[in-house]
């Protein structure tokens, strides 16, 4: 099984440098010199709390937000000309936070969809990536005639994932993916997502669920009111007192 | 009124209604993935009919102008856009796309003399002439403020349909066109008689609802569009961007009406602004299914041409005021219908 | 409108201008300018429903119609004064519009626009068929206006009368504008949720605005009519009705003079149009119509204000500041001609319940079963990981989306199913997540819709300015507002041009300006720096002390656990504990969920 489009890569295995990236609302820095790094086939994960500023890092690398600083991207820096469309047929894909599926659509539709892109540019082997994408997620092939709106809560974020696998992508940004499912079901996506990452798909993790996921991922990142203030392997920062302060404001700092 | 006279009003309004069905749909189409409300529809289906006219009387069609006076600006518009952003490779791809195309169909005009090809090649021509002036008008006018408010879409709607009126009596003049019936046959059931082309236009019709659907339900293009319409941003993330579904559909709704022009205008004489009121009248089906429901729009649309087509026997110069008065009902029942409306 | 209120200095030599004018212009150009002036009144209305409003008609030449057929029905076959024809065509319009804006008013935007476009046609086919008006012939021989036994007929004359009326409506538009129901208007193009939270009876405003649009056409058609003297369906086609769009929106749809700016452009370029375009084409038709269509997509993709700003950018205007704010002193302390105030209830009182409250969207369960209190006098904080149902419970307590279930009471009284502005009425105030101010407009104007429904006058003495003691109250009460939450020196900026953190400031001291008894903030402190928050703070816990309760949605737990008196935590939608602010931070399951972990 491989999901992983892996032509003409081999070598090259920074798939993601950011420096010195800023976004902005207005005058206020939503975010502020961020730096990270995700290599490929490793989970990388930015944690923080709510209102860090982590769904805004995300729509900003995918190109939904105007950046300021430094994105390479597949050894390639991005320019003022950047798009989501054109990111998306570098093979960047973005699982939303609000996962934003075709409601009125079966999951079917919604996962050949997650492969239009493939399609215009002459690739036809949708139907053989549907396979490998049920196989991962058995559950999706129960439901591929149902429509995507009366899906439960977890099988959404399946079908989610799904449908940014069906893109073949090469950087897996996921925002959220535990966000409203119950803890059962959060360890069995949890379970997949360490999966993927053996099929050598780079996945930049952004989570409020700092345990979840820094028990899967190899590196994080502690993001704090648009900061960086921490990083570390994932195993170091899972003990880590100053994790659990910035969630919890028992630090008493400024 | 005795039974044969209901049933040729029927036979009329079925006829008429079978075309505003197609444009209500379209109209649906466009709103729904675009957000623009697409008064201009209605001159498609001038255009088309009066194109076809202009080729079957042997003149060179207005629309041939239009056509690469529009190419010409989208060559300069994308052009200098493309030399900002350094893509000089594009450049090439640009002026043959936009400008080579219509020359091309220019000079075919050119070469041979339209009126005497067959039917189906002047249909043909006429569409070719046409139906690319949807996406293009999109280009121009529509993409540069795809994210504006629904407000601003239509009043650019309304622009771009009165300036299109003026175009249209620049290039056909002010008398109206009549093609030649595309059949002559016609069938006699009981007392009454049944048209060939009144056939004809109901059975296209439904051949090209039930092709729209194969679009949408079968074709991953078809897929993508209803992907947009239901959710903006998911659609981006698959990489389909709002200028292409906004292109697309406008191909579309551009098709349709030019379609329909052309399969009216053996039955009414059509002139340079006569696609305005048909138009119209499918905006009341399309508004009958709320701008979002496609079945409920084409039954809205036949409903508006039966009741149009009786009330031209009753009461035949308030025929235009009952057809549009009535949408203040629809208006009414959808009105009560709703329960909560924000608008953002 | 500031643009407005500036462009007052060239009132008067505008006026003198327009005084001589007759004297001196040749008759052609009187007539043109009378035109421009019956254009203008239509335009003007437009410009209130479409720049102020954010609706939109396309009908308005079948409501110029109406006035014009009204008057010349009454006058010719009844033999009616025109001065009793133009309130008799008043009220026919207002009768139509009132009905036309209540079928389509509470359906989204854009099906107003589309009804006129269907209304719009078929009365000028009406107009057409009907014998009694004269069908397509129309009626002829309608009686000249009379003044003091003086027979108004001569163009000259009647330019006094047009652009005599003009003025009025202009300044009484204005004026209307600038007042408490103006500013309503002004808040509906945030979208109804902001208006409806602050107690504005938002299809009430929609359909006054759309009326009185309708009734600036109407007496621009009984001025025509007795202008003409005769009148025919074709000026009131559907035609003429996209005509006087293009007018409001060339000249600058959210200006008040762009509407004569408007008026005239397109006037005098379609004159010139039509008597040369034809020469150039070599064909006599409107083709005037296809450089107004494509001037119009011009004005819209590169100009959207229209011609006014550039006018205004041309002819620097004097500054000149408003009166009334600018009263108030600058130390902080209460109004000096201070709105009465609602009783406080007593600090400790029980001023909030939810009970069992729920809230679905389909099969997501959003709220489940919540129950808490908020007392008069204390900071109640509601926290939680996203998703936790938040946003949603304060939508369901304001009535901006009510529960499925569960029952509220505010002060007693049962609010949950009550629409957000009856809550808001009775003393229930908040602040939105996503801000929603009314970004051109300045601060202060901002923070006065707040106190909304704390004034009374109306339209009428909006238009005629008996309302300026109430403005001055309202103005500064919501000026010491401003200077409560620290941002006195911005007070006359457009509040768009505030950092994020301070328009969320500017929504407390709206919220404030409405004397709540119980106040829900939404993310307060998101997008201060930290002295900000530690203002803000300070502000709150003084609100406490007033005795006003005080519902929190907050991010920054150093902020919340060093505020709140008492902290509620929702998980999933479900609540998950409630106490002090030291026990939440010790109680494992809250460290459990903010954490998060599989085993």
């Amino acid at each position: 099984m491989r999901v992983l489009d892996d032509d003409g890569d081999d070598g090259q295995t920074v798939v993601l440098q950011v420096r010195g990236l800023s976004v902005s609302y207005g005058k206020v820095d939503a975010l502020h010199g961020i730096a990270l790094r995700v290599h490929r086939g490793e989970i990388v994960t930015v944690i923080g709390p709510n209102g860090a500023g982590k769904t805004t890092l995300l729509c900003a690398l995918i190109g939904l937000l105007p950046v300021r600083g430094d994105i390479v991207y597949l050894g390639e820096r991005q320019d003022a000309g950047r798009s989501v469309e054109k990111l998306v047929r570098q093979g960047m894909t973005l699982v939303p936070e609000k996962r934003e599926l075709f409601a009125e659509m079966s999951v079917e539709d919604n996962l050949l969809l997650g492969a239009f892109d493939r399609y215009r540019v002459g690739h036809r082997d949708q139907l053989e990536t549907i396979d490998q994408v049920y196989d991962i997620f058995p559950r999706l092939m129960e439901r591929r005639q149902q429509m995507a709106g009366t899906l439960s809560g977890g099988e959404r974020q399946m079908l989610a994932m799904g449908r940014a696998l069906m893109a073949k992508p090469r950087l897996l940004l996921l925002d959220e993916p535990s966000l409203g499912l119950a803890p059962l079901v959060i360890r069995e996506i949890f379970r997949t997502i360490s999966q993927l990452k053996k099929l050598g798909v780079a996945i930049l993790l952004v989570e409020q669920n700092a345990r979840a996921a820094l028990q899967i991922a190899d590196y994080g990142y502690v993001l704090e009111t648009g900061e960086l203030s921490l990083e570390g392997r994932s195993r170091e920062l899972l003990t880590d007192q100053r994790v659990v302060e910035s969630y919890l404001g028992l630090g008493g700092r400024h | 009124m005795d039974l044969q006279i209901a049933l040729l009003l029927g036979q009329d309004g079925l006829t008429n209604g079978a075309i505003y069905a197609l444009l209500a749909l379209a109209l649906v189409l466009v709103f729904a993935v675009t957000r623009v409300i697409f008064i201009p529809q209605g001159e498609f289906v001038a255009y088309g009919a009066l194109t076809l006219a202009s080729l079957q009387a042997g003149r060179l069609p207005g629309t041939v102008w239009l056509l690469l006076a529009l190419g010409a600006v989208i060559a300069v518009v994308d052009g200098s856009l493309a030399i900002r952003a350094r893509q000089f490779k594009r450049l090439p791809w640009i002026v043959l796309l936009s400008c080579g195309v219509p020359l091309l169909l220019v000079g075919a005009l050119l070469a041979v003399s339209a009126a005497t090809l067959p039917l189906p090649v002047q249909v043909l021509l006429a569409l070719m002439l046409v139906v690319p002036l949807g996406p293009m008008i999109y280009r121009l006018a529509y993409q540069p403020v795809a994210e504006a408010s629904v407000l601003v879409l239509l009043i650019v709607s309304v622009a771009v349909h009165v300036t299109l009126i003026g175009i249209g009596l620049l290039f056909f003049g002010a008398e109206g066109s009549r093609t030649p019936p595309f059949t002559d046959v016609s069938l006699e059931i009981g007392d009454a008689l049944l048209q060939g082309q009144t056939i004809l236009v109901v059975v296209a019709s439904v051949v090209l609802i039930v092709a729209l659907y194969f679009f949408f339900e079968r074709t991953i293009y078809g897929k993508a569009l209803r992907a947009t319409a239901m959710n903006r941003t998911g659609a981006r993330l698959m990489g389909i961007s709002g200028s292409l579904a906004g292109l697309l559909s406008f191909t579309l709704a551009a098709s349709i009406g030019a379609f329909s022009g052309i399969l009216i205008s053996p039955i009414t004489t059509i002139y340079y602004d006569s696609g305005f009121v048909i138009g119209l009248k499918g905006f009341v089906g399309a508004i009958i299914g709320g701008l979002a429901s496609y079945p409920v729009a084409a039954a809205g649309a036949v409903l508006v041409g039966l009741l149009e087509s009786y009330s031209s026997f009753w009461a035949s110069a308030f025929k235009e005021v009952i057809v549009f008065t009535l949408i203040i009902p629809v208006l009414l029942w959808r009105s009560l219908k709703a329960r909560h409306v924000e608008e953002e | 409108m500031k643009d407005s209120t500036r462009a007052a200095a060239y009132l008067l030599p505008f006026v003198a201008a327009l005084a001589v004018a007759p004297l001196l212009l040749p008759e052609f150009y009187v007539t043109l300018l009378n035109y421009i002036g019956l254009y203008a009144i239509v335009a003007l209305g437009l410009v209130m429903l479409t720049g102020v409003g954010g609706l939109t008609s396309f009908g308005q030449a079948a409501f110029v119609g109406l006035g014009a057929y009204t008057s010349a029905y009454l006058t010719t076959v009844h033999g009616l004064s025109p001065w009793l024809t133009l309130p008799a065509g008043l009220l026919v319009t207002a009768v139509v519009a009132v009905s036309l804006g209540l079928v389509t008013l509470r359906l989204s935007g854009h099906f107003l626009p589309l009804g006129t476009i269907a209304w719009g046609i078929s009365l000028y086919y009406l107009f057409g068929n009907l014998e009694v008006l004269g069908g397509h012939t129309g009626i002829s021989g309608i009686p000249p206006l009379q003044i003091l036994d003086r027979e108004i007929k001569s163009g000259r004359e009647f330019f006094y009368l047009i652009w005599a009326v003009l003025l009025v409506v202009v300044l009484g538009t204005r004026n209307l504008l600038d007042s408490r129901e103006g500013r309503a208007i002004r808040a509906l193009r945030g979208g109804s949720l902001m208006a409806e939270a602050m107690g504005v009876d938002t299809p009430r405003a929609k359909i006054v605005i759309f009326t009185v649009a309708a009734l600036y056409a109407s007496v621009s058609g009984w001025l025509y009519a007795h202008l003409q003297r005769f009148v025919n369906p074709t000026p009131f086609s559907l035609t003429q009705g996209i005509e006087y769009l293009f007018m409001a929106v060339v000249g600058g749809v959210a200006h008040v003079w762009g509407a004569i700016v408007g008026a005239g452009l397109i006037t005098i370029l379609k004159q010139w149009l039509q008597d040369w375009l034809p020469i150039v084409l070599g064909q006599s038709g409107n083709f005037e119509v296809i450089v107004f269509g494509l001037l119009m997509i011009f004005v819209l993709h590169r100009a959207r204000d229209g011609v006014w700003p550039i006018v205004t950018r041309l002819f620097p205007p004097p500054a000149r500041r408003r009166s009334a704010p600018t009263s108030v002193a600058e130390t902080e302390s209460p109004p000096r001609l201070p709105l009465a105030r609602r009783p406080r209830p007593e600090s400790g009182s029980l001023l909030l319940e939810v009970t069992r409250a729920s809230k679905r969207f389909g099969g997501l369960v959003a709220n489940d079963n919540v129950s808490f209190t908020v007392r008069a006098g204390e900071v109640m904080a509601l926290i939680g990981p996203n998703g936790a149902g938040k946003s949603t419970m304060f939508n369901g307590i304001s009535g901006v989306d009510p529960l499925t279930s569960g029952g509220v009471s505010f002060r007693g009284q049962r609010v949950e199913s009550l629409p957000a502005r009856d809550i808001a009425r009775l003393g229930m105030s908040r602040t939105f997540q996503h801000v929603r101010l009314l970004t051109g407009m300045s601060v202060i104007e901002n923070v006065a819709i707040g106190a909304h429904l704390r004034g009374e006058k109306g339209f009428l003495a909006a238009a005629c300015r008996a309302d300026r003691a109430e403005e001055a109250r309202l103005f500064d009460e919501a000026a010491w507002q401003i200077e409560r939450c620290g941002l006195a020196e911005q007070m006359h900026d457009a509040a768009g041009s505030l950092p994020l953190g301070k328009q969320r400031l500017v929504e407390i001291a709206r919220a404030l300006a409405a004397d709540p008894c119980l106040l829900l903030l939404d993310e307060p402190a998101a997008g201060l720096r930290y002295l900000e928050k530690q203002a803000l703070a300070d502000l709150l816990r003084r609100l406490r002390a007033e005795g006003i309760g005080i519902l929190l949605v907050e991010h920054d737990m150093d902020f919340v656990m060093g505020l709140a008196d008492r902290v509620l935590v929702m998980e999933f939608g479900r609540q998950l504990a409630t106490g002090l602010p030291a026990e939440i931070q010790r109680n494992p399951a809250v460290v459990e969920a903010y954490l998060g972990g599989v085993e």
